[in-house]
């Protein structure tokens, strides 16, 4: 059970985080038609509009109420209600997802009644658009948290509420914001080949997966429609993926009644293992050949992969689940974790970190702790750090802004698990240190020996 | 002398045990067996030569050939360099068909070797004869002499075409090549009573840098390391050394023996594999050093720094043995490294289930006898279907072999170690032993024989067994591991031999 720790500090040195409102309006944007609004000053929204298009390469929909020096002082409630007129107006959307800021947070108003009377007040002008709002402010949490606050929202915002007659077939997906592109459509494929329907939500593979469109789109193109949310309680199953996950599939059930499997990971054999098994059971089919084949692929890349592994010294700076689904990675494959920094510390499953501590910090406690790893694993904020110390990166997360395909890489079920093993393995095999005559002599490694003079064991 | 009586000539070795125990008729035909066509494994003559003088670093290696023999085989063997890289480049003659059939070759080598001494100026070029230059009646002898002379750099022919036989054979001509034509060719000016020669020592990894600070600190001087981490001055001078160690007994023996009847240097068989192999090495060179006029406080040196090295060697070794203590190991490769690496592993406690003993002496062997106090475990080769039914069965916990049966283990779902060519990770001398250990303990924790030996939760028609409960409310991270099953699986019978050691 990995000790929880902060670094006690004041100032943050390259921040690891993005921030919860970023999150948020990531989940909106897997949503087809949204709009996702910052309630906020214009900076907030642009900085994470920027953020975005930097890892996207896509125009991002995003827009902000522009808090003014007025309305700062007198409240925000005009300006968020002209924001939402605007928007429906000019881009027709069909859910305008609001996640607020740290400005309007600290002053302190009562959105959910500012929204609650503004649609009341405009029912006719916004037929057709549905309203939600999170409660995001930056100065809590980071993507995860309000990645999931949102999933909330749009829930218990949009979702029919009561026991409805059920569509056996029909199985809802609510996966974690660390879930690319790739993985979302190839846990739709999987999902799929068991004849079963899957409601995914959010569903960034439709809207951020990098299509090029006949025609201009101000709002999302793709992703979960509107009427899908509505029709959740529909579903017969719900399949959580990520622990923070939970808080989303927990307003489900409250609504709807229905039952949820939580994965915490489904990176690895046993996770994809439970996962098909599943399907299988929900579906009462065989499991496929073309899945029985992917296993064995797996089984093979962990064969071939783990000489390359064994003995390795990781370092990961990561959200906390996907910190678990990594760390957990790279200690089943034979390596073990140097140095675990999340981004919150609330989150259950940081103690299910295969790693003796898991620090709450930035780039800049990672970099220390990161000294004397042979991989780095984070974002592309972690490249500074891995030039330092001379150390490679292996790219995972948001933001990467300095590598091309990120969100077509596949991490998850056997596939994505035989790919992640590539990718790891390739990283290590292009950054073999050649032995020299200095770091094999006997006598010139004695120093540093005392501290090793206890082999270090590989942790399992 | 011709490439036949050549071969003669290093079939009939006086220093091998095995040839010196035939009858005078059956030492004629040589120590290699006659291949069975379809049946045969490893590589030939001139793989052979090449492995041998490949890792020599600042010499260009040029292969007279067309493309297969140098395009399919280049940048395959990790040997060290402390100094150049020139080793690590392919160089070949590529012969097309036009020039085979218009007997373009000679002409052809000779504008090589040019290129290479115009664009590179290496110390020396080594020209290596293959099947179709040999067979085309090429004379790489008159056109390195003729080249030599005119671009003013030492070109060396190494006459080892394919079919002339084994890998081993070739290890030899390749010897042959370096006593003909650069040992002895260049007198140093720094001679001691402190210089050595260590033969058929090729680096891997870097590994003999594990070594040499030791032979320095005892005031030993390397005249040369052959193979590994040489250059073309120190092997052509070579012969001003005081006492040699042989490394790799089968492999270039002749080497050392000529040396001691050319140059009256003595020489001993060692091994740097295992702590107590490294210090009888050591131990064997300081006794060898003072017989020929080495100060005798050598001898008390090097006891010292052995009594030192191995109490540090040991105490490493010692930590790992609650982890590997009962291990079971099968060891598959041939030559010296049996027995070393035998008596290594049982250093630390590990139970010995099997060694191959193909490729080792009789006296070898009867070391390795004297170890494992059970001659059922040893084994002259095994067939891939044998082997893999032993690792299936789980008759052992890690298998230590060589790249080619490295899929058996693999797909028995077997731990595996390379501790042939290819392998990564230096394990010579003290700090070696203690690294290669640590391998042994990385491959056998491995986490992931636990996930690649569970049976999926199916059968072989995909049905998922009965439904559990498992579309709750919660998490799944509780659900119960199915037991691991091993699955027997067949495989094409490909080549168990672990050939290619030195």
């Amino acid at each position: 059970m990995a000790k929880i720790q902060n670094r006690n500090k004041a100032v943050s040195v390259n921040p690891l985080k993005s921030s919860q409102p970023l999150g948020a309006a990531f989940a909106y944007l897997g949503v087809s038609g949204a709009m996702p609004l910052f309630h906020g000053s214009q900076g907030c929204t642009s900085f994470a509009l920027v953020l975005f298009v930097r890892h996207f390469k896509e125009t991002i929909p995003l827009q902000t109420t522009a808090m003014d020096e007025v309305a700062t002082i007198l409240g925000g409630a005009d300006h968020l209600e002209e924001a939402i007129l605007n928007l429906k107006n000019r881009t027709k959307p069909s859910l305008i997802g609001i996640c607020t800021t740290a400005l309007v947070e600290t002053r302190g108003e009562d959105f959910a009644g500012d929204v609650a009377g503004i649609t009341a007040r405009r029912t006719e002008e916004l037929a057709g658009t549905e309203v939600v709002l999170c409660t995001t402010p930056d100065f809590e949490g980071a993507i995860e948290e309000g990645w999931s606050k949102a999933v909330a929202a749009m829930i218990e915002g949009v979702t029919i509420p009561g026991i409805r007659n059920r569509d056996p077939r029909k199985v809802a997906i609510l996966p974690g914001w660390h879930l690319t592109v790739a993985d979302i459509e190839h846990i739709r494929d999987v999902v799929e080949s068991f004849g079963l329907t899957p409601v995914i939500l959010p569903d960034v593979s439709g809207a951020l997966d990098g299509t090029v469109p006949e025609k201009w789109i101000p709002t999302t193109y793709g992703g979960t429609s509107v009427e899908d949310i509505r029709e959740l309680g529909t579903c017969s199953q719900v399949i959580a993926i990520g622990e923070h996950m939970r808080a989303p599939a927990e307003a489900l059930r409250q609504k709807t009644g229905l039952p949820f499997a939580l994965f915490r990971s489904l990176t690895g054999m046993k996770e994809a293992d439970r996962f098909v098994t599943l399907l299988a059971q929900l579906s009462g089919r065989p499991v496929s050949a073309g899945i029985r084949r992917r296993r064995a692929q797996l089984q093979d890349a962990l064969l071939d992969g783990h000489f390359h592994f064994g003995g390795k010294r990781i370092a990961i700076a990561a959200e906390p689940d996907h910190l678990y689904q990594l760390a957990s990675f790279f200690v089943g494959m034979g390596a073990e974790i140097h140095a675990a920094v999340t981004t919150t510390g609330a989150s259950v499953i940081l103690e299910e970190v295969p790693a003796d501590s898991v620090y709450v910090g930035d780039l800049g406690d990672f970099e220390e702790l990161a000294a004397g790893a042979h991989l780095l694993v984070s974002h592309s904020h972690a490249r500074q750090a891995a030039e330092r110390l001379g150390t490679p990166l292996m790219r995972v997360g948001f933001p990467i802004f300095d590598r091309l395909g990120s969100q077509h890489k596949c991490t998850v079920l056997y596939q994505g698990t035989r790919d992640l093993i590539f990718e790891a393995a390739n990283v290590f095999q292009a950054n073999q240190h050649e032995h020299t005559p200095q770091s094999l002599n006997p006598f010139l490694n004695r120093e540093n020996d005392h501290d090793s003079s206890s082999p270090s064991f590989t942790r399992h | 002398m011709s490439l036949k009586a050549k071969i003669e000539d290093v079939f009939n070795e006086p220093a091998c045990d095995k040839n010196q125990g035939k009858e005078a008729k059956a030492r004629k035909k040589g120590c290699s067996k006659p291949l069975t066509p379809g049946a045969a494994a490893g590589g030939c003559a001139f793989d052979g030569a090449k492995i041998v003088l490949q890792p020599v670093t600042d010499v260009a290696h040029l292969i007279h050939a067309p493309l297969a023999c140098e395009g399919n085989s280049w940048d395959n063997r990790g040997s060290g360099s402390s100094g150049s890289d020139m080793w690590r480049r392919s160089f070949t003659t590529d012969l097309t068909e036009l020039d085979i059939v218009m007997g373009q070759g000679e002409r052809k080598l000779f504008k090589a070797i040019r290129e290479i001494s115009e664009r590179f100026s290496p110390p020396a070029i080594f020209v290596y004869s293959t099947c179709v230059t040999a067979l085309i009646g090429d004379d790489i002898d008159a056109v390195c002499k003729r080249a030599a002379e005119k671009f003013g750099l030492p070109v060396i022919p190494v006459n080892a075409p394919g079919f002339v036989g084994s890998k081993n054979l070739g290890n030899k001509l390749a010897g042959e090549a370096m006593l003909d034509h650069v040992i002895g060719t260049v007198e140093p000016e720094d001679v001691s009573d402190y210089d050595i020669n260590i033969l058929g020592e090729f680096n891997l990894s870097g590994e003999f840098w594990s070594v040499k600070p030791l032979l320095y600190r005892l005031g030993m001087r390397l005249r040369v390391c052959f193979p590994g981490d040489a250059r073309y001055h120190e092997i052509a001078s070579a012969h001003r050394a005081k006492a040699t160690m042989m490394v790799c007994s089968t492999a270039l023996i002749n080497m050392a023996r000529k040396m001691e009847e050319r140059w009256g240097i003595p020489f001993f068989e060692g091994s740097f594999y295992g702590v107590t192999d490294t210090s009888e090495a050591l131990r064997s060179l300081a006794g060898l050093l003072v017989k020929r006029g080495a100060d005798p406080a050598l001898l008390d040196r090097t006891e010292r720094l052995i009594a030192e090295e191995e109490a540090r060697a040991w105490a490493q070794l010692r930590a790992f043995r609650p982890r590997l203590a009962g291990k079971r190991v099968l060891l598959n490769t041939g030559g010296v490294k049996s027995w070393s690496v035998v008596h290594a592993l049982q250093e630390v406690g590990m139970e010995i289930v099997g060694t191959s003993v193909k490729k080792s002496t009789v006296e070898d062997k009867e070391r390795i006898k004297q170890i494992l106090k059970d001659e059922n475990h040893m084994f002259e080769s095994m067939a891939p279907r044998e082997l893999y039914a032993m690792l299936s069965e789980h008759k052992a916990d890690i298998m230590l072999s060589g790249g080619r049966t490295q899929f058996i283990a693999l797909k028995a779902r077997m731990p595996w170690l390379d501790i042939n060519q290819e392998r990564h990770h230096p394990y010579a001398g003290y700090s070696g032993m203690v690294e290669l250990v640590r391998q042994i303990d990385i491959a056998i924790h491995n986490p992931v024989w636990e996930t690649v030996r569970e049976a999926p939760p199916w059968d072989a028609e995909g049905n998922v067994s009965g439904k559990d409960e498992l579309a709750v409310s919660g998490s799944l991270e509780d659900e119960a591991i199915t037991t691991p099953v091993r699955l027997f699986r067949k495989f094409a019978a490909a080549t168990a031999d672990d050939m290619g050691e030195c």
